[in-house]
């Protein structure tokens, strides 16, 4: 266990303010949004004040460690490494684009920001805690806000597809809960009682003691576990085949609640892949890697040509977001390899790298693209078929230029964030799992054609009539939007800036792993 | 033969006898011109009065004996029958100031005197002479009071039924005292239960058995216990309220006492021998100890075939006075379970008596709320009593306490009966029969929780035809509340009245 | 200090019904006098009772001849379940301030009724425990079947005999341990030291298991409750679900298993694998959190619902006192707290805001009125409340169903499979009376639109808020702290598995 290092909670603050927000915000009525914003950046703030405490050496810092329920063993424990601080501001930053897209709510606004920043609060959470307890508490806190912004504000179909979410994302939940209560009635000693705390468990799994743990008390069903907790991830992320959930719940939601669905909530689970799977089954994990890559891979190829067969733009981003996160999935897979000499541990490290920078950069460009839907479903009456629209580069170059680089984001153009992060990504898996990687290239090309598809039938072409005065983005939206596309500037040219921060991270978790 | 003893011990019915001329002389001679109302209040009055001078007498009475055989009893059971008797009269004599149900009231409360006196003897009474002339005197009485409102067609008719099954019940009962005189010799009954038990009937078996049964014939028919309870339900509805309430509560006080002096008696046999040197002098079987194996057998079955069948019947029942009937035949099966487990020590005479006392003052609670609204509405059916706590809040109240307590709910005093009841019963044997009967006691009660309820239902629940109030008479809701806050009183200290019964025994 | 609170319920009772019968709100606001008062005396109780072990109140014979104590004492346990009972009586109070009809005597009845449950949590002799317990049935079935809906009449005489059988059976069982036991004394601890024979233990320890777990709704013998809760008036389905159901359980914990520990040793034989009474009350609460989630799964009356999930949930605590170990009885208790505060809060949403509203609480009637825009208050709140029924972590709950999972995990593992299953469909059928009664994705027709406007339902009035805050509150403090109510209990459980039971 970690040294108590309980100085001033900041975790727990950062968690707490937009619970806060969120209360106000529900009785703020139409000031609602002001107050959403208003917390948001204050969250930013904070977010990125712990983006710059964390320790050096990639290890767990701001650690807060309280007593919570002695009979069961359970602590408050909370702490952020470099992998949780940047999911903490890619998740303040995606919240605040978020609540900015979402000027047009009309309906109830003072409970779609309530719930907004309980779902907020929620990532906060799950991102920051180190026990289980806790930990789920968040997670299923960001499900039921989410559930019910799709429910109540989303699209004529919304009904079937908020159920559908909240079904799949609630069974892989059981599997999870299933699976850990086993993990820890089996850590737990005739009248001790278990643990369920991450850094606990992943010391017992890496000295192979869990594994025994488990096996003296349930059997060989460790394998089992492993793959529950899998389920449970997977459905978040998505991995195919569990993704069926996402292309209605995404198409459905309002465009602002895309943003939060795949520009955060889809980092949950890759999230939580890295902090609690592969540390606590990486042994079983390893030994499933071949199934859990061909399953990547999958998903990388399928998710792109999907896309490519989809007619609703919301429907093609949202497929191109499971290709997008596939890599993450492959990467994380292919990594898992047991006693990896010094080159397969510098790959590793570059893929590990690049899994943490493309849930970043995904999570931006992604959320971006769902920014700009929404832009243009305002100006379209709601419109959002592929062939619905032409040429709007004439009569709106701003917008079809900022869209555009999003896109180029999207796609992996160089000098752009997502180049970095795929190109690590590449990288790391090709000394690791070359077939993998070669069908994956497929996934990119597929995708490179989609999104210029986009580009194509979207901006360039004859301007149908009707769009002929298809109004440019405004001052408002343009100047919201200018910071993000720098950062993407930004992260694209000095991935540095993040990956300083990253690499330490990347290089304590490999060295503590064990597959 | 001592007449000074005789005297002082019979004081009390000597009081209530000479009340009773009063009340005829003074009734007939002063007062028949007067108002019916001035008539009833005076009689009760007086028959009150006697009550009281007879209840000062109670209390310096002493035993009788003839020769070596005791015949009256003071103290112990007799002395807390006795007062209960004369307390309860007293009571239903105070409702009897409210009813106009007849245009004689003087001779009503003669009759009544003199029922209470025949309960007075048959309490102390431990000779089968005494108890015989006792019952035919309360009997006798008893008849005449059902009889007493004369333009009342089923009043008229429940006499005639209550006289044709007491008179067979009294042949019965006469028949089974001759056999045991026969077979014992003596009339006394320490003597007779001596006789069985080491004596020269010790072994005519079948004999003793058919004296029993037939004595408990007559007695079974006094407390109205299936088989012998076919006249309770008719007399309960068709005598006038006062009369009935004094039938349900007095008669039964004194009845349940002269068990529990046969009883005594019985079981109090070897008081003076230690019972295993009797054993092992006389080489009984063990099956046979004297009058007791018979004589618990048949209390047992009486008991529990009152108590089914009791709980069981009125359930059915739409007349309230019926009902009430009914479940004082199952309050009888539990008393007769108390009767057959009965103790060495006096830990069962006492929770008899506790249970019997406060059932009949919750019994003439009870028909005295039944006589108001009966006055009121013209009948006695479940229907009359809906929405009653509209009608009259305060008798509705009465009826939620008493009912309540006859259902044994805490903490009213019917829990307490019950509960002392049932534990002297367990106290008293262990195995596996006293249990099994406790049980089906306890679960027949939570049975007649349910006919109570379809009372109180009426009564609270659903809502009224008639919303006109319900005027009850001064003096009836003095009483009233007089016994509902008795019953809450000694409930919740229940030690009370246990203490009292107590002090009527010698301390050990 | 704590027994006052027992007294101040009948005194206020008594008060209740003498009030003038035309004035309800001089009868309500009294009633809510009455019950904040026990709930101050509850949490100064509890607050004062910090690392105090077991404090005797009142210790006075009060039969002597029988050997009758009045002994009030209190324990961890007792002090969480008066806690628990102060809550449910004010939010109680605060939910039927609309009770227009016979208000003075419908108070007078709750206090009675809430009087008696403070003195079953208090009562240290079996004797008084039982007393107090009878006292308890009586204003149910009254406030059931006088001011219910739906069958009252049948489902208050119901619950009343259910009541008084289980009763009748406890009350065999103390006549047979007090006659047994020879002590001459009926407090519990005096019985419990008598040394009451294994053989005897081992008939009369299922006899008032059952008894007391009648009323705690275990399968079988559960078929009163939901129908009992559907008839009851919100108010006295919430105490039903609150706190009556939890004098069952209590009675199951303190006296069946305090008196006759060896009533749950091994039979020395095993049937289709069930060995002892253990086993089989085990099975009995597994199934019953099984079946209720499964029944209410496939109602179409709201309140039947809740009125399933309070067995299934009762379940749990059945469960909990079956594994006999530290933290499974922890479970237990706490879930008879968390339970209480749960159900009660979701009676209040389903009984007293919606019904009381929409004048139905059938699904397909519901799904018409487009709740969650015309009631979002209670909507939200059932979202909240159901989410805390679910056991999702952060309430009172989840805690709780844990520990009790975790206990008969210890004890047989197959117990916990199962019970998770229950786990699984309980949130399942929230979910479903959640869609059907609030969030139907049928849009209004013009036509529906316009009778809406016509009915507009009574806004949400103040007692209803402070009302469902109680709640809310109660059981997010003991979510998000468990420790709070688990500091107390455990001990009060050590102490109690350390006095006998295995």
């Amino acid at each position: 266990m970690n040294a108590m290092t309980t100085g001033f909670p900041i975790l727990t603050l950062l968690t707490v303010l937009p619970l806060i927000g969120a209360v106000i915000a529900l009785f703020a009525g139409r000031h609602a949004r002001a107050v959403a914003i208003i917390t948001a950046l204050v969250c930013l703030i904070v977010s990125l004040i712990i983006w710059t405490r964390l320790p050096a050496d990639g290890s767990i810092g701001l650690v807060e460690l309280h007593n919570w329920a002695p009979s069961l063993g359970v602590e408050y424990h909370l702490g952020v490494d470099g992998l949780g601080a940047l999911m903490l501001v890619l998740s303040a930053i995606v919240t605040l684009m978020s609540i900015d897209a979402a000027h047009r709510v009309h309906h109830m606004p003072g409970l779609f920001f309530g719930l907004v920043l309980m779902l907020e609060a929620g990532l906060f959470g799950s991102f920051t805690a180190l026990n289980f307890f806790h930990w789920f508490l968040f997670w299923e806190l960001s499900l039921i806000p989410a559930f019910f912004l799709i429910k109540l504000w989303g699209g004529p179909r919304r009904g079937p597809a908020a159920t559908q979410f909240l079904v799949y994302t609630m069974a892989g939940s059981v599997a999870l809960l299933v699976s850990f209560l086993a993990v820890f009635l089996s850590t737990g000693g005739a009248n001790a009682p278990g643990t369920m705390d991450f850094v606990e468990l992943a010391q017992l799994a890496s000295s192979g003691v869990l594994t025994q743990m488990v096996t003296a008390h349930l059997g060989a069903v460790m394998p089992w576990l492993a793959i529950g907790v899998l389920a449970g991830f997977a459905v978040k992320v998505p991995l195919m085949p569990f993704h069926t959930w996402l292309p209605a719940a995404y198409a459905e939601a309002p465009s602002p609640v895309t943003m939060l669905l795949t520009g955060a909530m889809s980092k949950m689970g890759v999230y939580g892949l890295l902090r609690i799977a592969i540390p606590v089954f990486g042994v079983q994990i390893a030994a499933m890697r071949t199934p859990l890559l061909v399953l990547a891979v999958i998903t990388v190829v399928m998710g792109a040509w999907a896309a490519a067969a989809q007619k609703d733009l919301k429907r093609v981003f949202a497929y191109s977001s499971v290709n997008h996160l596939g890599y993450c999935l492959l990467a994380i897979f292919a990594l898992a390899v047991p006693a990896p000499g010094a080159a397969a541990q510098a790959s590793q490290a570059a893929a590990l790298n690049g899994v943490i920078l493309q849930m970043f950069n995904h999570g931006l460009t992604a959320a971006t693209i769902f920014w700009f839907m929404a832009i243009i479903q305002m100006r379209s009456g709601g419109l959002r078929g592929i062939d619905d629209f032409g040429g709007l580069r004439k009569p709106a170059p701003i917008l079809a230029g900022l869209m555009g680089i999003a896109l180029f984001s999207s796609l992996g153009l160089p000098g752009l964030n997502s180049f970095v992060s795929e190109f690590l990504i590449f990288r790391g898996v090709f000394p690791l799992s070359w077939v993998a990687a070669t069908i994956s290239v497929l996934g990119l090309l597929i995708t490179a054609a989609v999104l210029l598809t986009v580009i194509q039938k979207v901006f360039n072409g004859p301007v149908p009539e009707h769009w002929a005065k298809f109004p440019d983005l405004h001052h408002a939206e343009w100047m919201a939007l200018a910071p993000v596309i720098i950062l993407m500037f930004l992260v694209g040219l000095v991935p540095q800036v993040i990956l300083g921060n990253i690499n330490p991270t990347a290089v304590h978790l490999l060295a503590h792993w064990r597959f | 033969m001592n007449y000074i003893n005789l005297f002082r011990s019979t004081l009390p019915e000597t009081a209530l006898e000479i009340a009773a001329l009063l009340v005829l002389f003074v009734d007939l001679g002063f007062l028949r011109k007067a108002a019916r109302a001035t008539r009833i209040a005076v009689a009760a009055v007086l028959g009150i009065a006697g009550c009281l001078a007879a209840l000062w007498a109670v209390s310096i009475a002493g035993p009788f004996s003839a020769g070596n055989d005791l015949l009256l009893s003071a103290g112990g059971s007799a002395g807390v029958a006795q007062v209960a008797v004369l307390a309860l009269t007293a009571l239903t004599l105070l409702l009897l100031i409210d009813s106009d149900f007849t245009r004689n009231p003087g001779e009503y409360v003669a009759v009544v005197l003199m029922a209470a006196a025949g309960g007075l003897l048959i309490s102390a009474a431990q000779d089968l002479l005494v108890i015989f002339a006792g019952l035919e005197l309360l009997s006798l009485s008893l008849y005449i009071l059902t009889a007493f409102a004369k333009q009342s067609g089923k009043s008229a008719e429940s006499a005639i039924k209550y006289y044709v099954f007491g008179a067979m019940s009294a042949a019965f009962l006469l028949f089974g005292f001759s056999y045991l005189y026969g077979l014992t010799g003596s009339t006394n009954l320490h003597e007779i239960a001596l006789a069985a038990a080491v004596g020269r009937a010790a072994s005519a078996t079948p004999l003793l058995y058919i004296a029993l049964v037939m004595v408990a014939v007559g007695l079974g028919f006094k407390v109205a216990a299936v088989p012998f309870h076919l006249w309770a339900p008719d007399t309960y509805e068709g005598a006038p309220a006062p009369a009935a309430a004094f039938i349900a509560s007095v008669s039964k006080v004194a009845s349940f006492a002269l068990l529990v002096g046969i009883g005594t008696a019985f079981f109090h046999v070897f008081d003076n021998l230690h019972r295993g040197v009797l054993f092992v002098r006389f080489g009984f079987p063990t099956r046979y100890l004297g009058l007791l194996a018979p004589w618990e057998l048949i209390l047992t079955v009486l008991a529990v075939a009152s108590m089914i069948f009791g709980n069981l019947a009125a359930l059915a029942q739409s007349s309230v006075r019926r009902l009430l009937a009914y479940s004082a035949i199952a309050h009888a099966g539990y008393i007769l379970l108390g009767l057959a487990f009965f103790s060495w020590t006096n830990v069962s005479a006492q929770a008899v008596l506790y249970y019997i006392v406060t059932h009949g003052l919750t019994t003439i609670g009870a028909f005295g709320v039944v006589g108001v609204v009966e006055r009121a509405v013209g009948s006695d059916r479940l229907e009359a009593f809906l929405g009653l706590q509209k009608r009259n809040p305060l008798l509705a109240a009465v009826m939620l306490v008493l009912f309540l307590s006859l259902a044994g709910i805490p903490p009213l005093v019917g829990f307490w009966a019950k509960f002392n009841l049932f534990a002297a019963v367990l106290r008293t044997s262990g195995g596996a029969l006293p249990f099994t009967l406790v049980a089906l006691a306890v679960l027949f009660s939570a049975v007649s929780l349910y006919y109570y309820l379809q009372v109180l239902k009426r009564v609270y629940v659903m809502p009224a035809t008639d919303e006109s109030p319900i005027t009850a008479r001064p003096v009836t809701v003095a009483v009233l509340v007089l016994i509902t806050a008795a019953v809450v009183v000694l409930g919740c200290f229940p030690a009370l009245l246990q203490s009292w019964i107590a002090s009527f025994y010698p301390h050990p | 200090m704590l027994a006052w609170a027992i007294y101040i319920s009948f005194a206020g009772a008594l008060v209740s019904v003498l009030l003038p019968k035309d004035k309800p709100a001089l009868a309500r606001r009294w009633a809510l006098a009455v019950a904040v008062a026990g709930l101050v005396i509850a949490i100064a109780g509890y607050a004062g009772g910090f690392g105090q072990g077991r404090e005797v109140i009142v210790d006075a014979l009060w039969v002597p001849s029988m050997g009758i104590h009045y002994m009030l004492a209190a324990d961890g346990i007792s002090r969480v379940l008066v806690l628990l009972t102060g809550i449910a009586s004010v939010a109680g109070v605060l939910f039927s301030w609309n009770v227009e009809l016979r208000t003075n005597q419908f108070f007078a009845l709750y206090l009675a009724l809430i009087g008696g449950v403070y003195g079953v949590f208090l009562s240290f002799d079996f004797f008084l425990l039982f007393f107090f317990y009878e006292i308890a049935i009586v204003p149910k079935y009254f406030l059931i079947s006088i001011w219910g809906s739906t069958r009252r009449e049948y489902g208050a005489m119901k619950l009343a005999l259910y009541s008084f059988v289980g009763s009748a059976m406890v009350l065999i069982g103390l006549l047979a341990a007090y006659a047994t036991a020879g002590s001459h004394s009926t407090a519990l601890i005096d019985l419990a030291h008598a040394g009451l024979p294994v053989s005897f233990q081992m008939w009369c320890f299922p006899l008032v298991f059952v008894g007391f777990a009648i009323l705690a709704g275990m399968w079988p013998f559960h078929t009163w409750a939901p129908t009992g809760h559907v008839a009851a008036p919100t108010a006295a389905s919430m105490l039903l679900a609150g706190v009556v159901m939890k004098l069952g359980a209590y009675g199951c914990l303190r006296v069946a298993m305090g008196l006759f520990p060896h009533g749950l040793d091994p039979w020395g034989f095993s049937f289709i694998g069930i060995g002892s009474w253990r086993d089989v009350f085990a099975w009995l609460a597994v199934i019953g959190i099984v079946y209720g989630a499964l029944v209410a799964l496939a109602q179409t009356d709201f309140k039947f619902v809740i009125g399933y999930s309070s067995v299934s949930h009762m379940g749990f605590v059945l469960l909990g006192l079956m594994t006999l170990n530290q933290i499974g009885l922890d479970g237990a208790v706490l879930q008879m707290f968390s339970h209480g505060v749960i159900a009660g809060l979701l009676f209040a949403i389903v009984g007293r805001i919606v019904y009381d509203r929409t004048h139905t609480r059938q699904f397909a009637e519901l799904e018409t009125m487009h709740l969650s825009r015309r009631l979002p208050f209670a909507a939200w709140a059932f979202v909240v409340a159901g989410i805390a029924s679910m056991g999702l972590p952060g309430f009172s709950g989840f805690v709780a169903e844990l520990q009790v999972l975790v206990g008969s995990w210890r004890a047989n593992p197959w117990w916990t499979v199962v019970a998770g299953v229950g786990i699984i469909v309980g949130v399942a059928y929230i979910w479903r009376a959640l869609q059907k009664a609030f969030f139907t994705d049928a849009l209004p027709t013009p036509h529906e639109l316009e009778s809406e406007e016509e009915h507009k339902f009574a806004p949400i009035c103040w007692s209803e808020m402070a009302g469902v805050a109680l709640l809310l509150a109660s059981t997010l403090v003991v979510g998000i702290y468990p420790r709070i109510l688990l500091d107390q209990i455990e001990p009060a459980v050590k102490a109690l598995l350390a006095g006998g039971m295995q």
